[in-house]
């Protein structure tokens, strides 16, 4: 399935959000995410399932003024 | 002391983290602003990319509180997700609430940011928005829910200082119980001592002192001229006067003629 994750187009076999994470080398960070512009918080990325196209946005801890 | 959502605050100074010289630049100029709130924000981060992580050691390292912003949102939605990702991230109900409607000057949205705040608001979280002058926005944005105002002084990173001192002596005037904070606009630290002359609560910073050639000494600056202020507003300033009053008294004085 073709995913995009903060805009990059990705191959992917995983079926949740937690799993196409843990693949895409975020697995333990400090990170929040998106999927299709709904905020998906950490205890929700295992049940929630990804569909073909869908677009996830990671973010981690930046400097903000 | 300032007191934002129930904590108690003994620095007047917030300080955001953006555009510092270096990590090691910024841990030294929080700890020479005597800072215990710096703002932050959250922006994408790849699978191999780390300085989101190394970012949020550092913080954690200053033993500071975070205020997380949602800078760079342009409509209620983006924000309120924003928020959302925020609180999860760093584990506060603070929410810097900005949503900005104007491209050149960074102008708030005041109607979108009225509408983000009520959500936010009825979700928990405990908002500071980022705010105009305007005295009916910020009644809106009390009967949202927000227990703290954060009018501009002038357009972010502008450095002109207080554009509005009416408008904002009328903000304080009007709310004389909620904490109110200049945010944005700063330049230099005479801008910030006339804010708290004018009984505001506190000044948020970031690149008055980061963009500053010496970051660490103006941060200091800074939290000497917010604790003047504090001091000058607290110890009840004169009033401007047309005529002039003379100082020294004239009962007394001799009469030499002429």
């Amino acid at each position: 399935m073709r995913i995009f994750l903060n805009d990059d187009a990705h191959e992917v076999e995983a079926a949740t959000l937690a799993a196409a994470l843990e693949s895409l080398g975020f697995g333990g960070r400090k990170i929040a995410t998106a999927v299709n512009g709904r905020f998906v918080a950490v205890a929700a990325r295992p049940r929630t399932q990804l569909t073909d196209g869908d677009r996830i946005e990671v973010v981690a801890p930046m400097q903000g003024g | 002391m300032a007191c934002f959502y129930g904590v108690e605050l003994k620095s007047r100074l917030l300080l955001g983290t953006s555009r510092y010289p270096s990590p090691a630049v910024l841990e030294r100029t929080v700890k020479a602003s005597g800072a215990e709130v710096v703002t932050v924000s959250l922006r994408r981060e790849s699978g191999t990319g780390r300085a989101g992580q190394s970012f949020w050691s550092l913080i954690q390292s200053l033993g500071v509180r975070v205020l997380p912003n949602t800078a760079g949102c342009h409509s209620v939605k983006e924000a309120v997700t924003t928020a959302h990702m925020a609180r999860e991230l760093f584990d506060t109900n603070w929410i810097k609430l900005e949503v900005i409607g104007e491209a050149d000057t960074l102008q708030p949205d005041v109607f979108g940011l009225v509408e983000a705040a009520r959500i936010l608001s009825e979700d928990g979280f405990e908002v500071f928005p980022y705010t105009t002058e305007d005295l009916v926005v910020a009644d809106r944005l009390v009967e949202a829910g927000c227990r703290v105002l954060m009018p501009w002084g002038a357009p972010i990173g502008s450095a002109r200082g207080l554009n509005n001192v009416y408008g904002l002596r009328s903000l304080r005037a009007h709310f004389p119980d909620i904490p109110l904070v200049v945010d944005a606009g700063i330049g230099v630290p005479s801008h910030a001592a006339a804010a708290m002359e004018l009984g505001y609560d506190a000044v948020l910073l970031n690149t008055a002192v980061a963009d500053a050639g010496d970051p660490v000494e103006m941060a200091r600056a800074f939290a000497l001229a917010i604790e003047a202020g504090r001091a000058a507003f607290c110890a009840q300033p004169l009033e401007p006067r047309d005529m002039a009053v003379p100082s020294t008294p004239v009962i007394g004085k001799a009469v030499l003629g002429g």
